[in-house]
């Protein structure tokens, strides 16, 4: 399958690097060249400079061919207008995008935009952490 | 009117004061601290700091009272963020963007924001119309209907030159309105015969202008 990736941060460096060691073609969209330093020396797929709502630059990552793009730049709105014209304009069949504002996060999923949220998937996950029975006294590090 | 400008900028500083000077009620909305007291400074209490793109900075602007809510930042994809929150989320009836980029416009549309402006487009309007021998000049989009009212001016080469209108193959939904000759104007009929020099007025379909061109004037360029 071909997946576009838009934002060459942690995660979508990580999910680049682990997409093309499955098998899969990979093209990933940063407009800062340095962040393409994340991906690993040996990665197969396109790297591509520019801004993700730039339709251009979203046809040279190959997205008219795409079967899923993911948006996981560091701006919510960025993220946001890229996933729409993935979807509407490409017609992508799949478009993840994440949008740290919980707030936005519901507005866009009411809109029809698959999203998530690392801000509440975070705070649920801590709070769920806390949660966990407590090791025996004497098994606790640092006392 | 109460209307509700995110972005103090120079466009927001100069929309907002002209709206006021009108007698609108208006109410900036702007991110930096400085930008926001600098307009207080100068236009009174008519400015709240915050980030437009948020819901909860909209809803307590009072965004769910406004007519029409403008978003004027530099970045176009904050504006259309601002733009479908306030639609989706406080069913402003009419929402209008500034965009950067020209090639957004459509996009623009299709995410449900009424009115786009793009100040690139504004001057490339400008300077098209600076060159009289530009083959398809742009005078009016009517939106809603899709459709756009161009004007061209016929050479030596064009197709249609000594042929009568009816005989014309031009594009779906396009209608020759007027031909203006010296300073005569005419109303196309079956009969007309186009000639060299003519002015024509025409009614198209968004995005069949370069058929048309191609119709009118023999060349795709």
């Amino acid at each position: 399958m071909h997946v576009v990736i838009l934002g060459c941060g942690r995660v979508g460096a990580n999910l680049a690097n682990l997409l093309d060691s499955e098998g899969h073609d990979v093209s990933i969209i940063d407009r800062n060249s340095d962040q393409f330093r994340r991906l690993d020396p040996d990665f197969r797929g396109t790297a591509i400079v520019g801004t993700g709502i730039d339709q251009e630059i979203l046809r040279r990552a190959g997205i008219e061919q795409a079967d899923h793009f993911i948006a996981v730049t560091n701006g919510d709105n960025t993220n946001v207008m890229a996933a729409q014209v993935a979807q509407r304009v490409f017609h992508v069949p799949r478009v993840i995008c994440r949008i740290y504002d919980p707030v936005r996060e519901e507005t866009y999923r009411n809109l029809g935009l698959e999203t998530y949220c690392p801000t509440t998937l975070g705070t649920a996950m801590v709070r769920q952490l806390m949660e966990k029975p407590l090791p025996a006294a004497g098994a606790r590090p640092g006392r | 009117m109460y209307l509700v400008v995110v972005g103090g900028g120079k466009v927001g500083y100069y929309l907002a004061k002209e709206l006021i000077d009108q007698g609108h009620e208006v109410l900036i909305v702007e991110k930096d601290r400085g930008k926001a007291a600098r307009i207080a400074e100068e236009l009174g209490s008519v400015v709240m700091r915050g980030d437009g793109c948020e819901a909860a900075t909209l809803a307590q602007a009072g965004t769910g009272r406004a007519e029409v809510i403008i978003a004027v930042t530099g970045d176009d994809e904050d504006n259309l963020v601002v733009c479908q929150l306030a639609k989706a989320k406080f069913n402003v009836p009419r929402t209008i963007a500034r965009i950067n980029n020209p090639k957004n416009e459509a996009i623009f549309s299709l995410l449900g924001v009424d009115v786009s402006v793009s100040h690139t487009q504004l001057i490339l309007a400008q300077i098209e119309e600076r060159i009289p021998t530009h083959p398809l000049l742009h005078l009016a989009r009517i939106r809603e209907a899709g459709l756009e009212v161009v004007e061209a001016s016929l050479e030596e080469n064009s197709p249609i030159v000594g042929r009568k209108v009816r005989n014309l193959s031009l594009p779906p939904d396009t209608k020759l309105l007027v031909i203006i000759r010296g300073k005569e104007s005419i109303v196309p009929v079956g009969d007309t015969v186009p000639q060299v020099g003519d002015e024509i007025i025409a009614l198209t379909r968004e995005g069949l202008e370069g058929e048309l061109r191609q119709a009118l004037m023999g060349t795709a360029g």
